[in-house]
């Protein structure tokens, strides 16, 4: 029987798909997340006080802490959302991606643009844009150059990814698009437009007050236009697939992409809430996060209807399991970001570990775990091998699902205690002691996030190094069979 | 309607379109209207050199005049408050203090008078530095909370002054008898500054 996986074959006989380039940036994903990781557990040393370069201004604590967000965001989410981009925008539209030289341009772009910004770090170069702190190349508000203009390059980067992967989006423009086309298409404009607005105008154009609106802007924009529709669409692409049964409601599919572009962006103010910005942006961006959190719900429900009467998918395929387990903390983190967005939790909860909770669980407990579900899909075919363990996936799994729970209820209940002791005027030290025991849960926590992708990483090694062909129905049957 | 130039149009460059209108044109419309705000330079801001600049020099005459010829004079300042801030940038000290004090949780009482738009119209907060966490104290009101003493004991090691502290050592920005590097001048410089644009008269 045909199953949709097999790519058409183009006219001219050349495969539609490049599998070389998709294993390339998948690896550099993992490689990245992994570097991303261990800077992050070495920065929560400092807080214990066993950070193991006290006296190194190269690798100090703060250089640390941009390697773990930057690698994070440019280095395993680009990464991994461009792989999975090559796989699906071929397959959805029936055209190749501009060209394969192109392809391999890209990808040493932007892996040159990883390794410089890390050297940048390490050199004092960073921007003053929060999670944008790739080095500008000029300092700060001036146009005095001081070192590469890595900001420049992203944008060049951005642009040769449009070149590439527009010109199958184009050449379908005259088919109906697929759902996950519809969050691509729209993520790749939104990606090149944030990243221009976030790094120029409160850089150059806009000081103070003015700015930070447009930081704050900035900060959501990634998250909100870049990594969720990148998410979405791999969602839409991945568990119809996998279960073999369409996605319940189109009409919900419409009501959560369109509310998404609409209202999504509007939010971005909410990250600098009781601050000299207007209070009229401020409450403009309040609403629209919680109105958010209602169409938030309507793509949550169209998935658990999607997988009604395919429940057993969850034990029988990992790539289900990741998706679900990440669709359940999206809704988690949405439902909490509708709360603690309005002023009353924000008097408490800003400025404090609370907010590092919420990050943690949208960017590693939802998207890091998309991603790792497509790799489970991807990885087999890509390299033609089976999986060499289904133990080693499930360690990958419950250790980062059962580590990202801990560090959220973790970070969440010293946010709370903290936030009561600013409130209350308690002495600083208070709230460094109190928290304390609560970092060292965080710091285990963490390192149980990194023992997962070891294990992750070592069965995608042993995979590619084995001789067990990929066999496609094998792998139907074992869906089927519960 | 679901296809490629819907979502290429309205989506990609609409509904950007719209939140790049509400969140920044019209904010720094209002704030320019409401507060009548001027932007300050680096050399109107150095204009006149801090008193802890001064004893800076006093107390570290020889290495101060190493490193700024001519000893105090605006052009040095100007240079000092630029570097101090491109290490406050590049160390990430924004990404563990805040730049700014809200009206709430009773933060006037902390840390003094809430923060005002105008206060951030200058070359030394583009790009603002506001931060989104604080793991030790807002730095927005630090000028002349502490001695220049107190900030070099702090760098060469947090837990000289402030035991519990979890903030890294910044020892190599200073000789070992605490005499300070260019950096370390620039850095007690640009901490000594914060708060100045503060006008209570406003």
């Amino acid at each position: 029987m045909a199953h949709a996986v097999a790519p058409p074959l183009p006219s001219d006989g050349k495969p539609l798909v490049s599998y070389t380039i998709i294993r390339m940036h998948l690896i550099a994903a993992v490689v990245c997340m992994l570097i991303s990781m261990t800077a992050g557990f070495l920065y929560s040393l400092q807080f214990l006080g066993y950070y193991p370069f006290p006296d190194s201004e190269l690798f100090s604590p703060g250089h640390i802490r941009l390697f773990h967000t930057n690698m994070a965001a440019y280095g395993w989410l680009v990464n991994g959302f461009t792989a999975v981009a090559y796989y699906v925008i071929p397959r959805l539209t029936g055209y190749r991606v501009l060209g394969e030289k192109l392809a391999h341009l890209i990808f040493w772009v932007w892996q040159l643009i990883l390794v410089l910004t890390l050297v940048g770090f390490c050199l004092n170069k960073a921007q003053a844009i929060e999670w944008g702190e790739t080095p500008t190349g000029f300092r700060p508000g001036t146009f005095e150059m001081n070192y590469v203009p890595i900001d420049l390059l992203i944008v060049v980067g951005a642009v040769l990814l449009i070149f590439q992967f527009f010109t199958p989006l184009f050449k379908a423009r005259d088919q109906k698009f697929y759902v996950t086309l519809w969050y691509f298409t729209s993520g790749f404009i939104w990606l090149a437009l944030t990243y221009l607005m976030g790094n120029i105008i409160p850089e150059w154009v806009l000081p103070g007050a003015a700015g930070a609106a447009v930081t704050g802007l900035f900060i959501h924009d990634l998250v909100g236009l870049y990594v969720t529709p990148m998410g979405w669409g791999l969602m839409y692409f991945f568990v119809p697939m996998i279960l073999r049964k369409p996605i319940w409601s189109h009409s919900l599919s419409v009501i959560g992409f369109w509310a998404l572009a609409f209202f999504y962006p509007l939010g971005g103010v909410h990250h600098f809430l009781i601050s000299p910005i207007p209070d009229y942006v401020e409450f403009g961006a309040i609403s629209t996060t919680i109105a958010i959190e209602v169409v938030v719900t309507t793509v949550v429900v169209n998935f658990f209807m999607t997988l009604r009467g395919k429940w057993s998918a969850l034990y029988t395929n990992m790539g289900i399991r990741w998706f679900y387990a990440g669709a359940v903390f999206y809704f988690l983190t949405c439902f909490q970001c509708a709360f603690q967005v309005t002023w009353t939790f924000q008097k408490v909860i800003h400025f404090t570990d609370w907010v590092v909770g919420h990050a943690h669980m949208i960017m590693f407990g939802t998207f890091s775990f998309w991603l790792y579900g497509s790799i489970d899909w991807l990885w087999p075919r890509i390299v033609k091998r089976e999986w060499y363990s289904t133990a080693l996936k499930s360690w990958h799994f419950w250790l980062s699902t059962i580590g990202i729970t801990v560090m959220f209820l973790t970070l969440t209940m010293s946010g709370l205690i903290v936030g009561f002791m600013q409130k209350g005027l308690n002495p600083w030290s208070d709230m460094i002691t109190s928290s304390y025991p609560f970092w060292i849960v965080r710091t285990f926590s963490g390192g149980m996030f990194i023992v997962g992708l070891m294990c992750g990483m070592y069965n995608m090694w042993m995979t590619a190094r084995s001789t067990k062909e990929y066999d496609e129905e094998a792998h139907y049957i074992a869906l089927d069979a519960k | 309607m679901e296809r490629f130039y819907t979502f290429f149009f309205v989506a990609g460059l609409g509904c950007f379109g719209i939140a790049f209108l509400l969140s920044m044109v019209f904010p720094w419309m209002s704030l320019n209207e409401y507060h009548g705000m001027d932007y300050q330079t680096l050399e109107q801001l150095a204009a006149t050199p801090s008193a802890e600049f001064v004893e800076l020099q006093q107390s570290y005459p020889v290495r101060f005049e190493e490193v700024y010829p001519g000893g105090v004079t605006s052009e040095n300042y100007a240079k000092a408050l630029q570097l101090g801030r491109d290490l406050y940038i590049g160390q990430a000290c924004f990404h563990c203090h805040s730049q700014f004090v809200r009206v709430v949780s009773n933060e006037q009482q902390r840390w003094g008078p809430p923060s005002e738009a105008y206060e951030y119209m200058n070359a030394l907060n583009q790009p603002h530095l506001w931060g989104t966490r604080r793991v030790g104290p807002d730095v927005a009101r630090l000028k002349g909370r502490h001695t220049n003493d107190w900030h070099i004991a702090h760098f060469i090691n947090p837990k000289n002054v402030v035991p519990y502290s979890v903030m890294p050592a910044y020892a190599y920005y200073f000789d070992a008898d605490g005499t300070p590097h260019e950096e370390g001048f620039a850095l007690i410089a640009y901490l000594q500054w914060l708060g100045t644009t503060y006008n209570p008269t406003h």
